[in-house]
Order: structure tokens, then sequence, then C-alpha cells
């Protein structure tokens, strides 16, 4: 579904992914890990093209996203993100905030949108704040309906960028909650987090990153916990878990 | 007592009648003030139409790097029109560049303080585009909206919010501006009160009257912009 081939990011003369190469399938639920600065977040902003990566090449559903002539607004439209601080639109209701894309892209109809929009604020138990501002919701409630938002285009892909890293400690364990009801329902996810426990229980796949480079590419969660191959990988575990 | 305060009551309406009632004076004020609100909302509708365009050009350069030309052509502008006072751009405009056309002076006023205006329009703009969050811009993009659509449905409105109080100021700005009008023979406010003081010589009552009016002018833009910015900050409140 997702295919990256030697992957590079320059920022200046910093080199921050060194040759990715990585396969996504269907119904993969891969979860990257690593310390600050290891290029796991630039990995993933790479995938949907809000970093523009320097050399490779990135395929998703037999398109190449990073070519000059790719209508990348269209493939962004299944691949839906969520980001560390949420990123909701302050001016707009929550029930705005979810339909506004769906809606201008003339993909459905305000009221479809709507009728859509309400479903899966039932769904996490927020129907009663469609009206309200973001303003208004504690930073669990935003970031679960920031999911909502991106669910709302219907993506093949859901791609999360540190999803719980801005969250109070309290607030973690609901955003995970509805982060492990999509991967039951089999949505593909590429995840970077630091919630090892959620990695371990979720994830079919874990890749440790560091300096840019994939360093251990697991797809057995549970042996790579407790058992790191990677020396820097057995390092970072030690001082995370 | 009595008779003091009724020697300066006579005074006062002496004065009153000769600068405001005599050969109807008070037209004077009247029609200029019509010119200085035609040519303040005039210039208005024209500053942010044109500084609104030089803000898109130079943010979306700053942002995605395009518009190289334009944007280098932008800076020229904003740095000469901000970098030379607005009477000498007037008196150029006026006896310059429309000297040999016969066109309403008015008209000229509008396009010269209009072109000034937006130059400062511009920047305000611009720093309301620049202080909102990329996350922003990055989630609309995200969902498959593109640059010119997250633009206007996510960046500008919550942009316009921001910048609200700066416009305003603007356009307080603007509106004093235009006394300097009658340097190229428009009778505009400030004209039309200098008039009567050449007529009369009364060196308080016609500016008195001329400043008073600019200051109610003022308030009322004041109320206007504040009552929007309270309409625009409903989503603000937790």
């Amino acid at each position: 579904m997702i295919e990256t081939k030697n992957l590079t990011k320059t920022f200046g003369t910093l080199e921050v992914l060194k040759g990715i190469s990585l396969t996504v399938k269907k119904g993969d639920k891969v979860v990257i890990v690593g310390p600050s600065g290891s290029g796991k977040s630039t990995f993933l902003r790479c995938l949907n093209l809000l970093e523009t990566p320097t050399s490779g090449e990135i395929w998703f559903e037999g398109e190449q996203v990073n070519a000059p002539k790719c209508d990348i607004d269209r493939l962004r439209r299944k691949m839906g993100m969520v980001f560390q601080h949420f990123n909701l639109f302050p001016h707009l209701t929550i029930l705005q905030n979810i339909t506004l894309a769906p809606v201008t892209l003339k993909l459905k109809t305000k009221a479809e949108a709507e009728a859509r929009a309400m479903e899966l604020l039932k769904r996490i138990g927020l129907a009663d704040k469609a009206g309200t501002y973001p303003a208004m919701l504690s930073g669990g409630q935003k970031q679960r309906i920031a999911i909502v938002r991106a669910l709302a285009m219907n993506p093949d892909v859901m791609l999360f960028d540190e999803p719980t890293s801005a969250l109070d400690p309290e607030m973690v364990g609901e955003v995970l909650q509805l982060m492990k009801e999509l991967a039951d329902d089999g949505m593909t996810m590429v995840c970077v987090t630091h919630e090892m426990g959620f990695a371990r229980e979720v994830a079919n796949r874990v890749l440790f990153m560091d300096e840019g480079k994939i360093m251990e590419d697991s797809d057995n969660p549970a042996e790579f916990f407790s058992n790191p191959q990677n020396p820097r990988a057995r390092e970072f575990l030690s001082k995370v878990l | 007592m009595l008779d003091f305060l009724a020697a300066q009551w006579q005074t006062f309406a002496d004065s009153f009648y000769r600068n405001f009632i005599e050969d109807n004076r008070w037209t004077y004020l009247t029609s200029g003030l019509l010119n200085t609100l035609l040519i303040t909302l005039g210039a208005l509708v024209v500053g942010v139409a044109l500084g609104f365009a030089l803000a898109m050009i130079r943010t979306t350069h700053d942002r995605t790097g395009r518009l190289k030309v334009l944007n280098w052509i932008a800076k020229l502008y904003l740095t000469v029109v901000r970098g030379t006072p607005v009477v000498v751009q007037l008196i150029l405009i006026y006896f310059g560049i429309f000297a040999a056309v016969n066109i309403n002076a008015t008209l000229v006023a509008v396009i010269a303080f209009g072109l000034n205006s937006a130059a400062y329009v511009a920047e305000i703009f611009r720093s309301g585009i620049m202080s909102i969050d990329p996350g922003q811009m990055e989630a609309g993009r995200s969902l498959g909206l593109n640059y010119t659509q997250t633009t206007w449905k996510i960046i500008m409105p919550q942009a316009i919010k921001n910048v609200l109080p700066a416009l305003g100021n603007e356009m307080i700005t603007l509106l004093k501006e235009t006394s300097v009008a009658g340097y190229v023979g428009i009778r505009d406010l400030t004209k039309g009160g200098d008039l009567i003081r050449s007529r009369t010589f009364a060196p308080f009552m016609p500016m008195l009257a001329v400043a008073a009016i600019y200051l109610v002018l003022v308030l009322v833009l004041q109320y206007g912009v504040g009552k929007l910015e309270r309409r625009l900050r409903q989503s603000d409140r937790d």
C-alpha cells in the first residue's frame, strides 16, 4: 500500500533521513519508535509530502507520491493524518471541523457529511460537543476529534505523529483506546509514538529508528520489546521501559 | 457676574454666527466632510483590495517559494511607498502622473491614498497570516484541501480576526491622513475649516469644529470595529 525506496531528507547540511526503504501492507499496524531527532516524524511527514524528500521514491496505492506530475491533494484524501498538537480549526465548531474537507472537496453534500460526522461523534461519545468550539474541549477530546476529522474522509491509511505526546497523562488512555479500536477495525496505521505499551499491544510491526536509519525492523513486537537485537535499540528501550 | 457670562455668551454667539451661519459658511464643512468621507472610503476599498493581494503574494512566496518576481515587485512597492511621505506621493500623482488628463481631483486622491494605504494594509494582513500556526496549513493540506482552499477556509478567517484591531487603526490613520488633500486643492474637511478661517480670521472656532468632526468619525469607526471584533471572537470563549 505504501512503499518508500531509499528515502533521504536533508535540512541544510543536516541529514535527517539516510535512505529509508519500507513497505507497508494493507492492514498493517506499523509503530515507529526511537529517540528524539532520529527522523521518525520527518519520515512520517514525507509519506504525505508535508516534507518533500531530498531523494528516493514514495509510492502509495500504485502511484508515485513525490513525482512532479502527482496530484498530491487527491492522494492525501486517502491518507488521514493526526498531529501531536491536534491542529483543530479554532474558528470552526466541532461539526464544521469534521465536515469542512468532505464538503469543500464536494465528496459529500453538507447533509451527508453532517450525518457521517454525527455518527462518528456518537461513536466516540462526543455527539453533545458538535456545536461547540475546540477551545472548550480537553486535550484528549481534541485529539479524538482530530482523529474523527481524518476518518471523515474515509482514508485507506492513518498516519499518527506522536498523537499522545502533548496530552496530560490522564488523557492518553482515551486517545490510545480510540486508536486501538481503529486497529481492531482493520485500519492500516503508521504511528510514531513513545507509548511502548500501545506499540506492544497493537503493532504487528515495530521499527526502531536512530540517526536517520531504520536500525531494527521487527514483525514480532513482543520479541522486539523483550529482546531487541540492535544495541542502540537495547539502550533506548532500557531507558524508556 | 451675570453680566460677564452674558457678555461671554454674546461673544461666542457672534463668533459662531460669523464662522458658520453668515454666507452659509457651514457648507464649507459639510461639503468638505463629504469629500473626506468619499476619499477615505474609496481609498479604503483600494487599500484593502491591493493590500490583500500584496500580502497574498508575499506570504505565498514565503511559504511555498513560488511567485519570485511578483514578490520582488511587492517588496519594492512596500519599500518605496512606506519610505516616502504621503503628501509627496499625492503631489507626484496629482501634478505628475495625472497632470495631462482631465480627471476628478477627488478620484486622484482616492487613488493616491489607496495606493499608500495598501502598503500598510499589506503588512497588516501579512503579519496576520504569518501569526497563524503552520500546523493549521498542514492540517488543511493533510485533509486533501489545496493551498488556495486551505488559505481561504482556514487561514484567512483566523488571520482577519487577529488583524482587525490593527486594521481599525489603519482606517483611523487613513481618515486623518486625508487631511493633507488640501495640498492639491481638494476641499476636504480640513481645507473647508481653513477656508472659513481665511475669511473670518478666527483662530479657534473653525478648526475646533473640524477637530470635533474628526473625533466623532473616529469614535464611530472605533465602535464599529469593536463590535465586529466581539462578534468574531465568539469561538475563543472557553
